[in-house]
């Protein structure tokens, strides 16, 4: 064993080619990809490139042609429809550009949703839900109808459901799709802090300025990895408000 | 704007001596504009020869000297909130030169182009987001309530300039794509490393 930490999504190969013959689409192409604890990948390309694809993929929701989904050194392929769906309930959360709450549940309702799905009686779900709206500052929104909140708020709500209890991997499908710029960007500072804090995150968007805030960005064309990028250019050091030379 | 205007405005708030004044200069730009003293000074003296500010007797004599606007140079400033920054002939701008000559070249492989440059844009998109997380920024103080503010709002046109970029290189490629298409893709050099997804029925249709 190594020191580095077991990515918590792994994707080996991933090819999805829908269809035969005259109609084939090559959805995705061998795609490699490993988003360790702690850290925030972002998944860009034109419409049609295949970041829905690759979410859903490695959330479980579709079955790849060739290659391997990996969730926390589980192979998915491996397991059990069974076996597949409660591991996408204990350990993968969902975000979708509307958000997908249940309108006739309250805000902690929907966040302990997937708890009690996985059989948790209330009584150890509750404290979980508290915990999960109290990290996305909603505490006092517990007991809202989505229709009662902001669209921010919502989608806060459904970043505390992706994360409840001890799931672990957020995948977030252009999150910031339904909000306005400065509350698209709270939303995704809210997701940064959720990663800084030990999850691990993958985030298909359409805007650079919400996938500046991930580590690494893979941009796809035609469901193939176009580039991929990370590190830093250094621009912090050229521009300072501290211009004592301080900090 | 000028490193004069700047100064006008900023002496709006009351006197203040040379190198108060340079340091909240450079604060403001985020340092991307920065000035040595000299500057500063040379600067302070001709809006001084000018009239639009006037020394002030402090009571201590070891103080440095300070200045406040005059009427005239209130005047100015005013006029100078009142006026919209000049759009003139557009800056030359290298990187759209660089596609420019990319598309007309043959043999260039433009996609290639393209990403290199959008990878290079997003990474300085993140260093300057990673700034804006990291509060590094001025502290707000009695002083100066919106010193926060003003070096988000920097970082902000920071940000926005690099997202568009990041969007006009997204449009290059459609538009690369799309002559690709009603060309038949054989001539374009856009088509040179297209992947067979790319040749999908619809493509070619």
């Amino acid at each position: 064993m190594t020191d580095a930490p077991t990515p918590q999504l792994s994707l080996r190969g991933l090819t999805r080619v829908y269809g035969e013959g005259p109609t084939r689409v090559d959805a995705l192409t061998d795609i490699d990809l490993d988003v360790a604890p702690g850290e925030l990948v972002a998944v860009m390309g034109p419409s049609g490139s295949g970041k829905t694809t690759l979410l859903n993929l490695a959330g479980g929701l579709d079955t790849p042609t060739r290659g391997s989904v990996l969730v926390d050194g589980d192979a998915l392929e491996a397991l059990t429809a069974r076996q597949r769906a409660a591991l996408r309930r204990r350990r993968i959360g969902y975000v979708f550009q509307d958000f997908n709450l249940i309108p006739s549940l309250t805000a902690a309702e929907n966040v302990s949703l997937p708890l009690e799905l996985d059989g948790l009686p209330p009584r150890e779900a509750r404290p979980l839900t508290t915990a999960a709206l109290d990290d996305v500052g909603l505490s006092d929104r517990a007991d809202r109808f989505p229709e009662q909140l902001s669209g921010g708020q919502r989608q806060r709500v459904a970043i505390a459901r992706a994360l409840v209890g001890p799931r672990r991997l957020i995948l977030a499908d252009e999150p910031t799709g339904a909000l306005d710029s400065t509350t698209g960007e709270d939303v995704v500072a809210l997701l940064r802090d959720r990663v800084d804090q030990g999850a691990a995150g993958l985030l298909v968007t359409h805007d650079s300025r919400y996938a500046a805030w991930a580590d690494r960005t893979v941009f796809l064309r035609d469901g193939r990895v176009a580039t991929s990028t990370g590190g830093r250019l250094g621009l912090e050091a050229l521009i300072t408000a501290d211009t004592e030379g301080g900090v | 704007m000028s490193v004069r205007q700047g100064f006008l405005a900023l002496l709006s708030h009351g006197p203040k001596h040379g190198y108060q004044l340079r340091a909240e200069f450079e604060a403001r730009s985020g340092g991307t504009w920065p000035l040595n003293i000299g500057q500063a000074y040379t600067t302070l003296g001709r809006l001084e020869r000018d009239g639009l500010i006037a020394s002030v007797h402090d009571d201590d004599p070891e103080a440095p000297e300070r200045y406040a606007l005059t009427d005239a140079g209130r005047t100015e400033v005013e006029s100078w909130w009142n006026s919209p920054v000049k759009r003139g002939a557009p800056a030359r701008d290298e990187l759209a030169l660089k596609l420019a000559l990319a598309v007309t070249t043959p043999g260039v492989d433009v996609r290639a182009v393209v990403d290199a440059q959008r990878a290079e844009t997003l990474r300085g998109l993140q260093d300057y987001t990673r700034l804006k997380r990291s509060g590094r920024g001025r502290e707000a103080t009695e002083e100066d309530p919106n010193a926060d503010l003003a070096w988000d709002l920097v970082l902000d046109a920071l940000v926005f300039s690099a997202q568009a970029e990041m969007q006009w290189l997204d449009h290059v490629e459609s538009r690369l794509a799309r002559a690709s298409r009603t060309r038949g893709g054989a001539s374009a050099p856009a088509a040179t490393r297209a992947p067979e997804a790319a040749r999908r029925p619809e493509a070619s249709r």
